[in-house]
């Protein structure tokens, strides 16, 4: 009886530690829509400077209902967050853009200060030179 | 270094701007009490070997804070942008 009580706690002490590091080694964004996350991959959506997303192509009708939803509610973050730090909208948006583009992966498309779209490499991103150091 | 005093006064032109631009003035302290004074020190510090002078621009001294006041901004937002994706990652 001693024994099995201590192998139930052997392996639920395992499926603890399972679960605790399938959630640490998890990426945020594994919260993605697939037809977003596929979309980011292929390069048709990029980050823009401003904090939004924008098309890099000409895309689908399902796409860019997606992609305006996702801006809609973008927005409202930031309404929220810039209301709450005394800044405005834009204000906020640009910040959160610098830490989007610095935090897009391989392959990603992003928007440079020139306004030209970039495929991220392996080194780090073009950010404004405004954007803060940190991210 | 020698004991000169100095102060600080807004230029009349600038006493009502919001930038206060500093015209900084040398009050007491004449040419000669400070080579006495850079003298006796130059004796006290030979092992040093130098003495240092400092003189007053002579242009206002104009301190541009809206540049400054924007970086604190942008890092003070920093924080809560990171704050958002953590909150919201479907989004980002």
């Amino acid at each position: 009886m001693a024994a099995t009580g201590k192998t139930i706690r052997n392996i639920a002490t395992a499926l603890l530690a399972a679960g605790a590091l399938a959630t640490f080694a998890t990426p945020a964004f594994a919260q993605r829509d697939p037809a977003y996350a596929a979309a980011r991959a292929n390069g048709t959506i990029g980050e823009k400077m401003d904090g939004y997303l924008g098309f890099v192509g000409s895309p689908s009708g399902d796409l860019k209902k997606l992609v305006d939803d996702l801006n809609i509610r973008r927005k409202a973050s930031y309404a929220d967050r810039a209301r709450s730090q005394g800044v405005t909208i834009e204000e906020f948006a640009f910040t959160q853009g610098c830490l989007l583009i610095a935090r897009t992966v391989a392959g990603e498309k992003y928007q440079a200060p020139d306004g030209s779209w970039q495929t991220r490499g392996s080194g780090p991103a073009r950010v404004d030179p405004r954007c803060p150091a940190a991210g | 270094m020698s004991g000169a005093r100095w102060k600080a006064r807004l230029t009349p032109a600038a006493a009502g701007a919001n930038t206060a631009p500093m015209e900084i003035q040398r009050g007491i302290a004449p040419g000669w009490q400070r080579l006495i004074a850079c003298g006796t020190m130059a004796a006290g510090l030979s092992a040093l070997g130098a003495c240092v002078n400092v003189n007053a621009p002579a242009e206002p001294i104009v301190i541009e804070l809206n540049v400054n006041i924007k970086q604190e901004v942008l890092y003070r937002l920093v924080d809560s942008a990171e704050e958002n994706i953590e909150e919201n990652p479907e989004i980002f």
